[in-house]
């Protein structure tokens, strides 16, 4: 480090003290509810910026920890691990706020600082109760940027959203109470799979990483949210997810074959959804994927690849969601069916969607296969040769769906008649950000590598990479042109596309419906047949009972019965005076 | 719309010299193949033209495979609310 950087650490560290980075984003939300306009603008501006500072002049070590009921809390951690997602969240959290500097809706921007302080609060979080309440205020806090689009369908979404969250946040503190019963301590650390805490634990962290079947919460609500919500939620659930499976779970070979799953069923999706959004929600499913084989792999070059991986992603899948975004925000469209020759009129937007394309696809000189290429090559390296194909199957799809198919339908393709320009200035300036640090990150790795908890010395651009990345993208892409002038690439279509979502939106809920409509029949049947048959009874008791006597003959009115027992009484008073 | 301004892909000759170049680029990726030596990690690797075979054929499979699961994934677009409120194309981000 440069002697001024040292100092301007040393004066860093002075005027600020071991504050948590979680608090002035809370603060920052506190004081967005009371301002307006341009200086609530400022403030959160200068929130993520401050923080960024302090967390920069923050050694490693714990840094702040209280007892609370014979258990010691951590609530502020600080090692290589989350001091990286900490990096990445302040500066997916400056970009977002600098593409959102336009909105004016309160609770889309105090829901949207809430949102990043809980991200960093779960991340700097070091034992598993503190996780769990930021883990619970990560779904509280996000659900509002779904639910601020105001539309029917984000409702409903945003509510099966936080469902879905609030149940993982569940399972979380269920499995951590188990954990205390099994460790005798709350420290968050490797937890492994043996026990049932162990995988209570695994199934939370699963629910919000998108682990298949239990992953449509993203690809249901993500395209739902607001232009400016999708790229705050786009960073931080799903990163705090795999930050907290990179730590508690490295090397559990089960994560292996989970990931290699998860890069590789959504792409089919991918390729047949229209809403390009929701596109982008599956091709993150995919991404998480890599950086979850990367996990379960365990070894440093995985761990490192995964962890760079997400710290690339959150930045070109912003980007993404971003140019995504400006299309929707200016055109008010957002299905490839409806788009097409945005790049006549959207020539900024075009050129930083292109660069957020190639970043994901991992093009040689962008961010994405400086990291990338460590997961696959650690896959071959230890000996999961099919796992590797599949991973390389995932990277030429993720080209054909979030590399080729988003740009193609939205700026190219057949011409809409659209003729929407540019989005506003703060827009493009947050997208130009983004696509800087893909090109910088792709051409300066070791700034990255440097950060990364392993140093494992590894270089990315020697020529076998890059001519084996670059010939399997160049030939997807030749089999994307050759299907488009078959007409045999599917065109998109105005539609639906059932997927695990469809058991508890559609069979679940008629299956109940038939069976509790058919249990009412049966009941109402039976009520029905024992009151005949009750009622058949009490004539006949009745009728019989008639005939033997009248005194207990059931024709005889309640009230006779009263005027005899109060008779009877007054008989016993009388009696009683008497003697 | 006949004085429209003509955009760079509005001539049909842009569009085939883009793809000339693009070809001429797949040729010369797979010429590089005998030019330059890689470090074979795996026996696959070996293949000739792996990478580029893989890529096209895994691409083609792909698109194939997603184009057939339509035929039993594709529902009408209000499928999951049929009297829902039509926010498509109207859902303009809230904004001053």
């Amino acid at each position: 480090m440069t002697p001024m950087g040292a100092a301007l650490k040393g004066v860093l560290m002075m005027w600020m003290l071991e504050i948590p980075p979680f608090v002035p984003f809370f603060i920052g939300a506190l004081i967005a509810i009371f301002t307006r306009g341009a200086l609530r603008g400022a403030i959160m501006l200068a929130t993520p910026i401050l923080s960024g500072l302090h967390l920069w002049g923050m050694p490693e070590g714990i840094h702040l920890q209280f007892a609370f009921l014979d258990y010691q809390l951590l609530p502020y951690r600080v090692d290589k691990l989350s001091l990286i997602f900490g990096y990445v969240f302040h500066i997916a959290a400056l970009i977002a706020i600098v593409y959102s500097l336009h909105v004016r809706d309160t609770m889309q921007q105090v829901a949207s600082m809430l949102y990043a302080g809980s991200g960093l609060g779960a991340v700097f979080a070091g034992d598993l109760l503190t996780l769990f309440i930021f883990w619970e205020c990560l779904a509280f806090t996000s659900v509002f940027l779904i639910w601020a689009r105001r539309t029917e369908k984000s409702y409903a979404a945003g509510l099966r959203y936080l469902i879905t969250h609030v149940l993982s946040g569940v399972i979380l503190l269920v499995g951590a109470l188990f954990y205390v019963a099994e460790h005798d301590t709350l420290k968050f650390d490797y937890i492994g799979l043996d026990g049932i805490a162990g995988w209570l634990i695994f199934i939370a962290f699963g629910v919000k990483c998108a682990f298949p079947m239990a992953h449509n919460w993203l690809t249901d609500a993500y395209p739902e949210a607001t232009v400016t919500g999708t790229v705050f939620l786009s960073a931080f659930t799903t990163k705090v997810a795999v930050y907290a499976l990179a730590r508690g779970y490295p090397g559990t070979e089960l994560l292996i074959y989970i990931g290699a799953a998860m890069t590789c069923f959504p792409i089919f999706f991918a390729v047949i959804e229209n809403d390009l959004r929701r596109v982008l929600a599956y091709s993150l499913i995919n991404q998480v994927g890599f950086m979850v084989v990367g996990i379960g792999i365990g070894t440093a070059l995985a761990l490192n690849g995964a962890i760079s991986h997400a710290f690339n992603d959150v930045i070109f899948k912003g980007l993404l969601f971003m140019s995504m975004g400006a299309v929707l925000h200016m055109t008010g469209r957002i299905n490839g069916s409806d788009l097409g020759g945005l790049y006549k009129t959207m020539p900024k937007t075009t050129v930083l969607c292109i660069i957020g394309a190639a970043s994901i696809s991992a093009f040689p000189l962008f961010s994405g296969f400086v990291s990338k290429s460590m997961v696959m090559s650690a896959a071959l390296e230890n000996g999961h040769d099919w796992i590797w194909l599949m991973l390389l199957f995932a990277s030429a799809g993720v080209f054909h769906h979030a590399g080729i198919k988003i740009p193609y339908f939205a700026f190219f393709a057949h011409d809409s008649g659209i003729r929407a320009n540019d989005p506003p200035n703060n827009m493009v300036l947050a997208m130009t950000i983004a696509a800087g640090l893909c090109i910088a990150i792709g051409i300066y790795p070791s700034a990255l590598y440097s950060l990364l908890p392993y140093d494992t010395g590894y270089n990315p651009y020697d020529a076998t990479h890059v001519l084996a990345q670059t010939q399997l993208l160049f030939f997807s892409a030749l089999a994307f042109v050759w299907l488009n002038l078959k007409g045999k690439y599917p065109p998109e279509l105005r539609s639906t596309n059932l997927d695990f979502d469809w058991i508890y939106r559609r069979a679940v809920p008629n299956v109940l419906q038939k069976t509790f409509s058919i249990i009412w029949k049966v009941d109402g049947a039976l009520r029905k047949g024992f009151l005949v048959r009750l009622d058949r009874c009490l004539d006949f008791i009745a009728q019989k009972n008639g005939g033997i006597s009248n005194l207990l003959s059931r024709t005889y009115p309640a009230g006779s019965m009263v005027m005899w027992v109060a008779v009877i009484l007054a008989a016993y008073l009388f009696l009683s005076f008497i003697r | 719309m006949e004085n429209e301004k003509q955009y760079l892909f509005d001539n049909p000759r842009n569009v085939k010299r883009l793809l000339n170049c693009f070809y001429v680029i797949c040729a010369i990726l797979v010429v590089l193949d005998f030019v330059i030596h890689r470090h074979i990690v795996h026996s696959w690797e070996n293949l000739w033209a792996f990478y580029p075979i893989y890529g096209f054929v895994g691409c083609v499979v792909l698109v194939l495979v997603a184009t057939w699961m339509r035929t039993f994934l594709m529902r009408d677009e209000d499928y999951y609310d049929p009297n829902g409120s039509g926010a498509e194309g109207g859902a303009h981000d809230v904004d001053a």
